[in-house]
């Protein structure tokens, strides 16, 4: 025992995925009474107030859209995309860090990943509804939707299949759902604890009866393993290919600045990076709020800074690329939008505004120092936000308001509406997140009470495999 | 079949036994294998490695089906571009051929990571057989903390070899917290 004291205080190792000392029942009761049992405070009420405001303001928005027409914001020749796609592709690429976390960290068994995957997976759909509004609100007839699927019609039209349009109504409604059932199937057994401690007959029974009657049965765990397993192999390329294709949507065009091919990873990278920045925002106050500081520990802090540092660095490689490609290519409109029109022309501060946010900011994160600050965590999240929202505006902005012809130019000026609409979806977005939040557990059980039984049975081989091990054999 | 031993089934769905821990579980339900019993169940909190085997369960038909729901999404994803684009509604655009399979690779692969997905959710719920609001497990009280931290062995009245003195005795001598009978 002695000796195994030395050896952990010479090599100190990372901090633990969960504070030792945790059992079954402990996890349990602490993240299920947040649901059930905690009354509803202060902060949760303000949060919920400021969600459900902003949520108005975007009911007026989409009402004012509605009767009114897109003219009421500020899109027009030669800037058709204006802050509707900007929202939309900074959404999506929000979600893209909920599945990163649930699938990919999932199969490359990173076990830090279960204290945040949960609300990870909720902010997914959550940003994903908001994303799907744009495209829709921004079709100009947005009761008409349903022309997108192919479905027999008296018109006999279909999609037009050649289109990186088509293939992203295909790809965001797929990575919708795939994402609703990866969420839901992670919450059944969730649900089934939350129906066994629930009090009132109400909460039993809306629990209950989401649970569909699961009982935690051997078999039933087996084929819900595989079945997790399996959506979470799935949802892996699936969510490259998602942001792939919103890549597509611009790559495949002819427009200065976005016909490239470096475009579908860095939009990727790019994404994960918008996106792990989200996770770190919400989870700094929801820790501290709910005082969940022994499962979402300073481990996974640093994890997500470190991560922000690699994907703002390829993010930062991707806008070094397209510089030199600029040059390198010898196009006369790619080389001026690149060495002339977003460095020094019309929407310059855009632009160095978001390298500032997206490459100088993450660098911060070398440093052990930087990664272990909470409150310096939060606010370089908050500045990736801005700025990985600041690079959708630029790509959108400066290549189509300044293409080919200078007699077509023109600057772009969103309205009160474009920024309503955007406030609006941020108050969609902290609604059904804050409902979340009331409502459902924020944090795997199941999941953790396996975490815990794992940390037991390592620790309990660590110390040399003692009789507590039944079949254990004596080396 | 007895007419004693016929009444008595009628009444009990089986007998649970409830231990504390997850070795304890596996060997009970290990050493209930060995003896004989197949029609039993054990429930825990969250999934246990290698419990399903020490049931003697081994058949998971989710991975094929996910596997054939993935192929048929992706075939129709395909089929559906192909039938539209070529046969129900050709159109010239930019010259490119009717069949242009390499701009259909993008949908056909959203439509196989669909069918996969829906397969593995909505083929789990099936062979699992849920969604059943009612169990008889759910009668005895302690099972709610069977989503909590207590593990439960449940062996079923339907059992050839179920008796009740003797499962009971067999039970016990497993050193179980408790032994609840389950009725129905």
């Amino acid at each position: 025992m002695a000796e195994l004291k030395h050896k952990e205080d010479r090599r100190p190792g990372p901090p633990p995925v969960l504070a030792p000392g945790h059992t079954f029942g402990s996890v349990t009761s602490k993240i299920s009474s947040l649901v059930l049992t905690d009354p509803y405070d202060w902060r949760w009420a303000i949060g919920m107030g400021i969600g459900s405001s902003l949520l108005l303001l975007f009911a007026v928005a989409v009402v004012q859209l509605l009767l009114r027409g897109i003219g009421i914001w500020g899109v027009n020749v030669p800037v058709m995309w204006g802050l509707a796609i900007i929202n939309f592709v900074w959404w999506i690429g929000i979600g893209h860090a909920g599945t990163l976390i649930s699938a990919i960290l999932l199969l490359l068994k990173q076990e830090w990943r279960t204290s945040i995957n949960r609300f990870a997976e909720a902010m997914t759909l959550f940003a994903v509804a908001c994303a799907g509004v744009f495209p829709l609100l921004h079709m100009g007839r947005p009761w008409k939707f349903y022309w997108l699927l192919p479905y027999p019609n008296t018109m006999a039209l279909l999609p037009q299949w050649r289109s990186p349009l088509v293939w992203d109504v295909f790809a965001v409604s797929t990575y919708a759902s795939v994402s609703v059932m990866f969420w839901y199937v992670g919450l059944i057994p969730d649900l089934a604890t939350l129906r066994d401690r629930a009090i009132s007959r109400p909460a039993q029974l809306i629990y209950g009866s989401l649970a569909l009657g699961w009982r935690g049965s051997a078999r039933h765990w087996a084929r819900y393993k595989s079945a997790y397993m399996l959506l979470a192999a799935l949802a892996t390329p699936l969510v490259v290919s998602v942001h792939t294709v919103v890549s597509f949507d611009f790559a495949a065009s002819v427009i200065p600045g976005w016909h490239t091919t470096i475009f579908p990873p860095y939009f990727v990278a790019g994404a994960i990076f918008s996106g792990f920045a989200m996770v770190v925002t919400l989870c700094v106050p929801l820790r501290a709020a709910y005082g969940l500081h022994d499962f979402i520990t300073d481990r996974h802090l640093d994890n997500m800074a470190k991560i922000l540092l690699v994907t703002g660095s390829i993010v930062g490689y991707g806008y070094a690329m397209e510089f030199f490609i600029a040059w390198y290519s010898a196009n006369p409109y790619e080389g001026f939008l690149f060495l002339e029109a977003r460095p020094f022309g019309w929407y310059a501060n855009a632009y160095r505004t978001m390298i500032f946010c997206n490459v100088l900011i993450p660098q911060l994160f070398w440093f052990p120092a930087c990664r272990r600050n909470v409150m310096l965590l939060w606010i370089c999240s908050l500045i990736v936000n801005v700025g990985m929202w600041l690079e959708r505006y630029v790509i959108v902005i400066t290549s189509t308001s300044q293409d080919f012809l200078p007699s077509s130019w023109a600057m772009y000026y969103p309205t009160f509406w474009d920024w309503a609409t955007f406030l609006g979806t941020i108050g969609l977005f902290l609604f059904l997140m804050f409902l979340f939040i009331r409502f459902l557990p924020v944090i795997a059980i199941a999941e953790m009470r396996e975490l815990v039984h794992e940390t037991d049975h390592h620790a309990a081989r660590e110390r040399g495999l003692p009789a507590g091990e039944p079949h254990g054999e004596a080396r | 079949m007895s007419d004693e031993r016929g009444v008595e089934n009628h009444d009990v769905y089986g007998l649970m036994a409830e231990f504390d821990g997850v070795a304890h579980l596996i060997e009970a339900t290990q050493s209930a294998y060995d003896h004989g019993f197949r029609l039993m169940e054990a429930y825990t909190p969250f999934p246990v490695e290698g419990l399903d085997l020490a049931l003697g369960y081994y058949r998971n038909k989710v991975p094929r089906t996910v596997f054939a729901g993935a192929v048929l999404g992706g075939i129709g994803g395909f089929l559906l571009q192909c039938w539209s684009a070529i046969w129900y509604y050709p159109h010239n655009i930019a010259g490119k051929p009717l069949y242009s399979w390499p701009a259909f690779i993008p949908i056909t692969f959203e439509m196989a990571v669909l069918g996969g997905a829906l397969s593995a959710v909505f083929g789990m719920l099936y062979f699992n057989g849920l969604p059943r609001l009612y169990h008889p497990v759910f009668n005895v009280p302690e099972f709610v903390q069977a989503s909590n931290d207590r593990f439960f062995l449940c062996i079923q009245s339907r059992d050839p070899l179920f008796d009740p003195k003797e499962t009971l005795s067999f039970l016990e001598s497993r050193g179980p917290r408790v032994i609840s009978v389950v009725p129905y």
